[in-house]
């Protein structure tokens, strides 16, 4: 085992796989996302539809941010990555309040079908991505080329 | 005793009219939901965060997986906040 290194110089240079993993996530939610659309088009309505697909576009951006942030702030600082993500936490909570405030009084906004589809299209999209990494993880001869792997420079 | 009277005042009122009594509890109860909800995973990441950079400062050759496990663990915290959000908006604006 290393001694530990100060957590201020040290720096995540290489291949950032939160960026790698999240890109499956955002293909399997673009797969995923019309049949949500659907279902919640079958239960709702029109307004269910249109209310799903702005649940799933959120749900993919709030993915998309989680992973530019840390993978823009490790190649800084890990001390800068632990800051960034508790507050981007805080943040990318924020953003996702406001844009269902501003939206919430649309003529096409159907709250039980935004809310629903939020927590099926986040967790689905996380489970399905698991099985792809813990697969991965237990048996490395079979992962993909295009993940990649990061390096650390102390 | 000045709470007292104002609890006492608030009763009064809520007898009164129902209606705003319960509007006025489902925002209180929508409000703690929130936050009662976001607490937890705040400290979660937290935890999750710290001990994962300190097993990158550790074991650098191990960064790419310590950072793909930090980066699910980080989002199937995150689904509890989000849990709580959609109570919320549920009780607040539905």
């Amino acid at each position: 085992m290393n001694e530990p290194s100060s957590l201020f110089t040290s720096q995540l240079s290489g291949g950032a796989p939160e960026v790698a993993v999240t890109r499956h996530m955002l293909l399997r939610g673009l797969v995923a996302a019309p049949v949500l659309v659907l279902i919640a088009g079958f239960v709702w309505g029109a307004d269910g539809a249109v209310s799903s697909a702005f649940g799933c576009a959120l749900v993919m951006v709030n993915f998309a941010l989680a992973a530019a942030l840390i993978s823009t702030t490790a190649r800084i600082s890990l001390a800068l990555m632990m800051g960034a993500v508790l507050f981007g936490y805080l943040i990318r909570l924020g953003i996702i309040f406001a844009a269902v405030v501003l939206v919430r009084d649309m003529s096409w906004i159907s709250l039980p079908a935004l809310g629903c589809t939020i927590i099926v299209t986040h967790l689905g999209l996380l489970f399905w991505e698991l099985r792809h990494v813990s697969a991965s993880l237990a048996y490395p001869g079979l992962k993909p080329s295009s993940g990649g792997e990061a390096s650390t420079s102390l | 005793m000045e709470a007292l009277a104002k609890i006492v005042v608030k009763a009064a009122e809520a007898a009164a009219d129902p209606a705003a009594a319960k509007n006025e509890a489902a925002a209180a109860s929508a409000g703690f939901a929130y936050g009662l909800a976001a607490i937890g995973p705040g400290i979660g990441i937290g935890y999750i965060v710290g001990k994962a950079v300190e097993a990158m400062a550790r074991q650098p050759e191990a960064a790419g997986m310590v950072r793909t496990t930090m980066f699910l663990g980080i989002a199937f915290t995150e689904a509890l906040a989000l849990i709580g959000f959609v109570v919320f908006i549920l009780l607040k604006f539905a």
